[in-house]
């Protein structure tokens, strides 16, 4: 049986709150931990298959021209080798997320350097690796490609853009006024496990074992790729070894696994190697965003201002949502927003953690901070003044938003009122400054089902095939099931990334907690039900915990009232009304205190605090986690984080690790989080809102900021690497 | 090529193409897919080994120069229901999400703790003759090899403090 909602109308029972068994939220660690430190919990590349071969990719050397495997005979003689494989199928570049069908296929021609156009399979890994670095690849009538964002043909996106008032006329009229060009490069997502799959076929049907985080789409986006019927394919996903956007849409490697195994009849392995994943995944478009910002006499905004150019291969709609959370955040009555898609043959650009929000809020936040010092007056304060009252352009309501209270405890938990003035405070060879951003995400809900089943000794099985990517799901599914059913953690088991369990939205878009986590409380709502029907009471006066019932003074077992019978039931959740009745978002505020050297320019992070208010916090401990990652990648976005492409063909110029910076260990001080008391209720029956990449959604800013307030310097081009840095000093 | 070598106690005689590193080894033909494969090419840490109690990359390395060596992976350090102290806090601490990184950071922090025991200075030290202090700094100074996209490094750098504060 299914337990159908639709999220029409504000859910305001709040259930969460009265169940007694009191998991949901806590900080409870993770219970496939013992799984992960132990080396044991299985990831893609990593299942024990029988047969098994190895395939490795080949890539296109350049941008342009048909594809030509001049030495193919000798290297389909070398030992070992099984098959090199140009089938039409391969995939230019993988699926977007949530596309749901094939991406642009065909490997003959080439549309970008790096681009996958070839898999080479044979007995030994050593030995493919070896033929697949022998295949001479060769480009006939090549032409001159641009690859230049800035020179490129460009294409407006309508849909994104607002004329609202006379922004022109505010910026002429205003007290204070900024007009500021930032740019932000393309960002790898570069999660530490390399896309990988295991296909093996058994007849007309494929398993495909890989490291994907939205299954339902990826089985579909599979099957279309391959001309098989999505009931042919099953895929797995227990792990995912991080994917931060790159593991939403079915990949290369995944359709050539999966011809390669079905070419030589045998399991084949496909894992990308390190500078595959740079060239060939997906990469955040580089952006240029000019912002203009007028305020009156008192710092009150009366215009802004966002215009956005970012780039994408041809074919590709999605366009990097830059102005997201500019058309809500703060109050001004004109506003003009716009944005342009120039079209460039570089590797493909798609989602990368907090997609539009993470570059998006940390220009804006940029500006901001320049308009406070214009002004004179506290970054703080000048953010507090411009809180809309409504949603500034569609007059609704906002749903739950602690904006204020994240400022203003922010700045109290991290000691803002001691912040120096500009080019004030000295330690030394350091230069100290203080910076200062506001946080702010679009909150989604999506389709999501799961199964859960309370079995006959009492314990609960929850199933879907929702994927866990470090972001918590195995932990938070468990502690809803248990919380709704009266069960201890350790007698609830959930079993993810499996597509033949029922479809959950998958892990993206912040929506994956609050999505699939819906399901499973109506789930077991359901069950609750079911219970109530067996003891002839009302289901809101039933009490469980601990394996037991409580009700009319009675107390007995589930497990005895069960009588050797199981509950299966199935949750499913689907947007409704209250996605468009009001403006829901998340937000929160980031303070950070940086060191300058003053005669280097490097920048060293010193402290950074979080406050982040994103409704019912599920598992304090993993939510935290999930904060601690945003705030890092801000690090990274803010000081090292940059993919150089060279501007003759558009390969990737830093495509591995040592070169494209992500921040270590010593780069990150101890930073701290604090998670705001808040229950939204127009969000789904849990009050709960997504918090994966509310992190990262203005962090680069606060640190910018503070090199500002340290040295004076503004730099609009980030990363604020040490060269832009001492500049300007 | 044959090579002889102890992994995690038990003596293994492989016989394999002269290009297989160490971590191929493992992963490919010992089953041993708790090392994880990042980059293969020594920049993330991920396939941290221990090669006779020095931590090293075990992508950086053929098998067959370990003829005779002694090999602990993490799979040697402790499993599910017997944790080391190490493990065991990183669990406590939330030192991981993905977990993909997690053996590798894992398997060094197990020797770097080992290195400050024995006196080993690193680039933060104040005092390069006497014991290092087990500060956030140092650890992170001495963690810096082992990458973690998702970004545990405060979880790991107090996991690591709390399992090194239980042993001493």
């Amino acid at each position: 049986m299914t337990e159908q909602f639709k999220m029409d109308a504000p859910a305001t029972a709040r259930r969460l709150d009265d169940m007694a068994q009191g998991l949901v939220g806590a900080p409870l660690d993770r219970p496939e931990g013992p799984l992960k430190v132990t080396g044991t919990a299985t990831y893609a590349n990593e299942w024990q298959v029988r047969g098994m071969v190895h395939g490795v990719m080949v890539r296109a050397p350049d941008n342009s021209g048909r594809v030509v495997l001049a030495n193919c005979d000798a290297v389909e003689k070398m030992p070992g080798v099984l098959a090199v494989i140009q089938d039409d199928r391969l995939l230019r570049n993988p699926a977007q997320g949530t596309a749901n069908k094939a991406p642009i296929q065909g490997p003959q021609h080439a549309a970008y350097l790096g681009q996958l156009i070839a898999v080479v399979v044979a007995e030994g890994f050593e030995q493919a690796r070896h033929a697949a670095q022998s295949l001479q690849v060769q480009l006939e009538n090549g032409e001159v490609m641009p690859v230049d964002p800035a020179t490129a043909a460009v294409e407006p996106q309508e849909a994104k853009t607002l004329d609202q008032g006379d922004l022109d006329g505010a910026m002429k009229d205003a007290a204070f006024s900024v007009d500021v060009t930032y740019t932000t490069p393309s960002h790898s997502s570069s999660p530490m496990e390399p896309h990988a799959s295991i296909a093996s076929w058994q007849g007309d049907d494929l398993t495909l074992r890989g490291s994907y985080q939205m299954l339902k789409y990826n089985r579909n986006e599979l099957s279309d790729a391959l001309g098989i019927h999505p009931d042919r394919l099953r895929i797995l996903s227990p792990y995912v070894g991080g994917g931060f956007g790159s593991k939403l849409g079915i990949a290369p490697e995944a359709v050539a696994a999966a011809i390669a195994a079905k070419k030589v009849g045998r399991p084949v392995s496909v894992a990308l190697q390190r500078p595959q994943v740079y060239e060939a995944t997906m990469r955040r478009s580089e952006t240029t965003q000019r912002v203009r910002l007028a305020a009156d006499a008192e710092g009150r905004l009366t215009g802004l201002g966002h215009d956005a150019r970012v780039s994408n291969l041809p074919g590709e709609t999605f366009a990097e949502p830059v102005l997201q959370a500019s058309y809500f955040l703060y109050a001004g009555e004109n506003r003009k927003m716009s944005m342009e898609l120039a079209r460039v043959h570089r590797l493909c650009a798609g989602s990368v953690r907090a997609p539009g929000e993470a570059v998006g809020v940390t220009v804006f936040e940029g500006a901001m901070d320049e308009l406070a010092v214009q002004i004179g007056m506290d970054p703080v304060e000048l953010r507090r003044r411009n809180i809309p009252e409504k949603d500034p352009e569609s007059g609704k309501e906002f749903s739950s938003r602690r904006f204020l209270e994240a400022l203003d405890s922010g700045a109290e938990t991290f000691g803002w009122a001691n912040r120096p003035g500009v080019k004030e405070r000295r330690e030394g060879e350091w230069l100290i400054g203080y910076g200062m951003a506001s946080a702010a995400r679009v909150n989604v809900l999506m389709e999501s089902q799961a199964r859960v089943t309370l079995t006959p000794e009492g314990r609960a099985r929850v199933e879907t095939d929702m994927t866990d990517i470090g972001t918590g799901t195995y932990a938070i599914l468990g502690q809803i099931a248990g919380d709704m059913l009266g069960l201890p953690r350790d007698a609830v088991d959930v079993v993810l990334g499996d597509t033949t369990l029922p479809p959950a939205s998958g892990s993206g878009g912040s929506w994956g907690a609050a999505s699939s986590g819906t399901s499973v409380y109506l789930a077991c709502e359901a069950i609750r039900k079911q219970l109530a029907e067996r003891l002839e009471v009302d289901e809101n006066d039933l009490t469980l915990k601990d394996g037991m019932a409580t009700f009319d003074n009675q107390a007995r077992s589930l497990s005895d009232i069960l009588n050797g019978d199981q509950i299966a039931k199935l949750g499913h959740v689907l947007p409704g009304d209250t996605s468009e009745a009001v403006r829901q978002a998340t937000f929160g505020a980031y303070f950070a205190e940086v060191a300058v050297h003053a005669a280097s320019g490097e920048t060293r992070v010193r402290r950074m605090h979080g406050t982040f208010a994103a409704g019912r916090i599920l598992n304090a401990k993993t939510a935290r986690s999930q904060c601690l990652g945003g705030m890092t990648f801000g690090i990274g976005i803010a000081l090292t984080e940059e993919m150089a492409f060279d501007p003759r063909d558009g390969h990737v110029a830093n495509h591995n690790l040592a070169e494209y910076h992500i921040p270590v260990n010593a780069d990150v001080p101890q930073l701290t989080v604090d998670l705001l008391e808040e229950r939204d209720d127009w969000a789904n029956p849990l009050q709960a809102k997504g918090i994966g990449e509310l992190g990262i959604c203005g962090a680069a800013a606060a640190i910018t900021n503070a090199i500002y307030n340290a040295t004076g310097v503004r730099v609009r081009d980030y990363p604020a690497t040490l060269d832009k840095v001492i500049a300007g000093m | 090529m044959e090579t002889n070598l102890t992994i995690n106690g038990t003596e293994q005689r492989l016989d394999l193409d002269p290009r297989t590193t160490l971590l191929d080894a493992l992963r490919h033909h010992l089953g041993l897919t708790g090392s994880k494969k990042g980059c293969d090419h020594g920049q993330c840490g991920a396939c941290t080994v221990m090669v006779n109690g020095r931590r090293i990359n075990a992508c950086l390395t053929l098998v067959c120069m370990h003829d005779g060596d002694e090999v602990t992976t993490i799979e040697g350090l402790g499993q599910p229901g017997n944790l080391s102290p190490l493990q065991e806090a990183f669990v406590n601490e939330d030192g991981f999400q993905c977990g993909y990184c997690t053996p590798g950071q894992i398997c060094s922090a197990t020797a770097m703790l080992k290195e400050i025991s024995d006196g080993w200075p690193s680039h933060v030290t104040d005092d390069l003759d006497g014991k290092a202090k087990l500060t956030a700094e140092e650890i992170s100074e001495r963690m810096s090899g082992n990458l973690c996209r998702c970004s545990a490094y405060p979880n790991i750098v107090e996991a690591i403090r709390k399992a090194a504060g239980e042993n001493t």
